[in-house]
C-alpha cells in the first residue's frame, strides 16, 4: 500500500436556485433591515481613477428567453491594470476601486448594468499583454456550476487582436461572443454584453 | 501557496446538462469550456473586511426578528473553509440563505403553501477567522415541493456562497442534513455524479457543539480549490 496523498476534494457545486438574491441581494428582494445595503452595488466612487464606462446586457437561455433570476458578478483590474487584491504583487491598485461588483438581473427582462471604469492591461502567465477585460461570473437556477466568462471591449480592436485568450478561439463568431460592441449614451461609452447560456450565439465560457 | 490553481475536477462537480433537473436543459452551455491557464484575473479576488459585517448578520434567528425569535428547531451551523491542500482559508466571505422551518422562502415568487414566518428573513453572512472557521445560528429549514417532476421535494438544505482569496475559487453549493432520506431522491442532489461527492455536502450532527436546552449543531466544512506552491514553479515575474 502506498502512502496516501492528503489532498481534499473541492466541495461540489450546486445550483444557486431561483432565490440566490435572498442570500446576495436581500434588500433587492425586499428583505430589509438585515443588511444596511447589499454588497457590491457600487464599484466606482468619485475618487476612482479611470474612464467611466457602462457594461450592460441581458442573460438569455437556449430558447432566447431572458433568464430572470440570474446573478452577475464582475471582477477587474483598475485603470492601471492592477488588481485590488493581496495577491497583486506588481504594485498597489487604486484604493478607491474595489474591482468587484454584483447585480441581480431585472426580474422582467433579465437585464444587468454596471457602471465601472475601463481596466488597464494585465499580463498573461507567459508575459504577453492581455487586452483589457472584465471577468464575469453568472449563476442562476438551472446552472449547476457557476459560469466564468470574460468581457472584452469592442473599441480595443488592436489589443483584442493580440489577446492570447481570444487568439485561442478559432471561430470568429464564437470569439465575438466575448467582445462587447460600443455605443454611447449620455456622454458615456456603453458596452453591451449579452450572455447566451446555450444555442445560437452561445457565449464562450471558461475553465481556468 | 500562491501558485496557480489545481485544475477543477469537473467529474466531481455536476455537469451543466442534467435533464433530471429540468431547468438545466435550456441553461447548460453545449460547447466545451475554453481552458486557459489561470491569469491574474482568476488568481486575485476581492477582499471583504470584517467591518462589512454587522453584529447580527450570522444570527438568522434574530436578524429579521420583529416580534420574537424565528420559529423552528434552533441550530448552530459551523465549520471551516479549507482549500484542497487542507489549509484554512481565512478572510473568506461566506453567505447563506434558506427557507424557513415550514420550507417557505421569503420571496415574492415563492408559491409553496407553508406559512411565512414574520420573524425569519432567511439570509446571513460571516467572514472566516484566522483558522478558516465560520459559524451562524439559524433554525432548521423545512423540506418543500418544487415544480420539476409532478411530486419532487427538496430535502432540507442551506445554500452557501463562498468567496475565497481568488476569483477562481468562487463557489456556490448547498448543505444537507445527516440522515435525511430525501437527499437521495432529489433531482438537484442527483446532478452530482459521485455518491462520495454528495456526502461531502452532508453536514454531520455535532453533539459536542450543541448548546444544552437551546440548539442542536451541525458541522459543515467547505473545500475550495487549492493552489500549487511556487517552489517548483518556473514562471516569469508578473504572472
Amino acid at each position: 500500500m502506498v502512502q496516501r496523498l492528503d489532498y481534499l476534494k473541492e466541495s461540489p457545486s450546486q445550483t444557486a436556485g431561483p432565490y440566490v438574491h435572498i442570500g446576495t441581494n436581500p434588500n433587492w428582494v425586499e428583505i430589509t433591515g438585515v443588511y444596511s445595503q447589499d454588497l457590491g452595488l457600487a464599484i466606482v466612487g468619485p475618487q476612482t481613477r479611470g474612464e467611466r464606462v457602462i457594461l450592460e446586457g441581458h442573460v438569455y437561455d437556449g430558447n432566447g428567453a431572458p433568464v430572470r433570476d440570474a446573478l452577475v458578478e464582475i471582477w477587474q483590474a483598475d485603470a492601471q491594470g492592477l488588481y485590488n487584491s493581496p495577491h497583486e504583487t506588481r504594485g498597489e491598485a487604486d484604493p478607491h476601486f474595489a474591482g468587484w461588483a454584483r447585480q441581480p438581473v431585472s426580474a422582467d427582462e433579465g437585464f444587468y448594468r454596471f457602471e465601472t471604469i475601463r481596466p488597464g492591461a494585465a499580463p498573461y502567465p507567459d508575459g504577453r499583454p492581455q487586452a483589457p477585460h472584465v471577468t464575469v461570473w453568472i449563476v442562476a437556477r438551472g446552472i449547476n456550476i457557476g459560469l466564468h466568462t470574460r468581457l472584452y471591449f469592442g473599441d480595443e480592436e488592436e489589443a483584442n487582436g493580440a489577446d492570447p485568450l481570444l487568439g485561442r478561439i478559432d471561430d470568429p463568431a464564437r470569439r465575438g461572443t466575448l467582445i462587447a460592441p460600443r455605443s454611447e449614451r449620455d456622454g458615456l461609452p456603453v458596452f453591451t454584453f449579452d450572455i447566451r447560456l446555450q444555442g445560437e450565439g452561445e457565449t464562450v465560457f471558461l475553465d481556468m | 501557496m500562491n501558485g496557480s490553481f489545481f485544475q477543477r475536477d469537473r467529474a466531481w462537480h455536476p455537469p451543466a446538462y442534467t435533464p433530471g433537473y429540468k431547468t438545466s436543459v435550456l441553461r447548460s452551455p453545449r460547447n466545451a469550456l475554453l481552458s486557459l491557464p489561470a491569469t491574474l484575473s482568476e488568481m486575485t479576488g476581492p477582499v471583504f473586511g470584517h467591518d462589512a459585517i454587522g453584529e447580527l448578520d450570522n444570527d438568522l434567528i434574530r436578524n429579521f426578528a420583529r416580534t420574537g425569535d424565528a420559529i423552528g428547531q434552533r441550530l448552530v451551523v459551523h465549520g471551516r473553509v479549507l482549500d484542497e491542500n487542507a489549509r484554512p482559508v481565512p478572510g473568506a466571505l461566506v453567505e447563506f440563505w434558506q427557507a424557513n422551518a415550514g420550507g417557505r422562502y421569503r420571496h415574492k415568487k415563492e408559491s409553496y403553501l407553508a406559512a411565512i414566518d414574520p420573524n425569519f428573513g432567511g439570509c446571513g453572512r460571516c467572514i472566516t477567522d484566522g483558522e478558516g472557521r465560520y459559524s451562524f445560528r439559524t433554525i432548521k429549514p423545512g423540506a418543500y415541493p418544487w415544480p420539476n417532476g409532478v411530486n419532487d421535494w427538496r430535502p432540507a438544505h442551506i445554500h452557501f456562497s463562498i468567496f475565497g482569496q481568488a476569483f477562481a475559487q468562487r463557489l456556490i453549493t448547498q448543505m444537507y442534513f445527516e440522515g435525511d432520506p430525501m437527499i437521495w431522491q432529489c433531482p438537484i442532489v442527483q446532478t452530482i455524479p459521485d455518491r462520495a461527492a454528495v456526502e461531502q455536502l452532508v453536514a454531520a450532527l455535532d453533539r459536542n457543539a450543541t448548546i444544552p436546552m437551546d440548539s442542536l449543531a451541525y458541522r459543515f466544512d467547505i473545500v475550495l480549490r487549492g493552489r500549487r506552491s511556487t517552489m517548483f514553479e518556473n514562471r516569469r515575474e508578473g504572472n
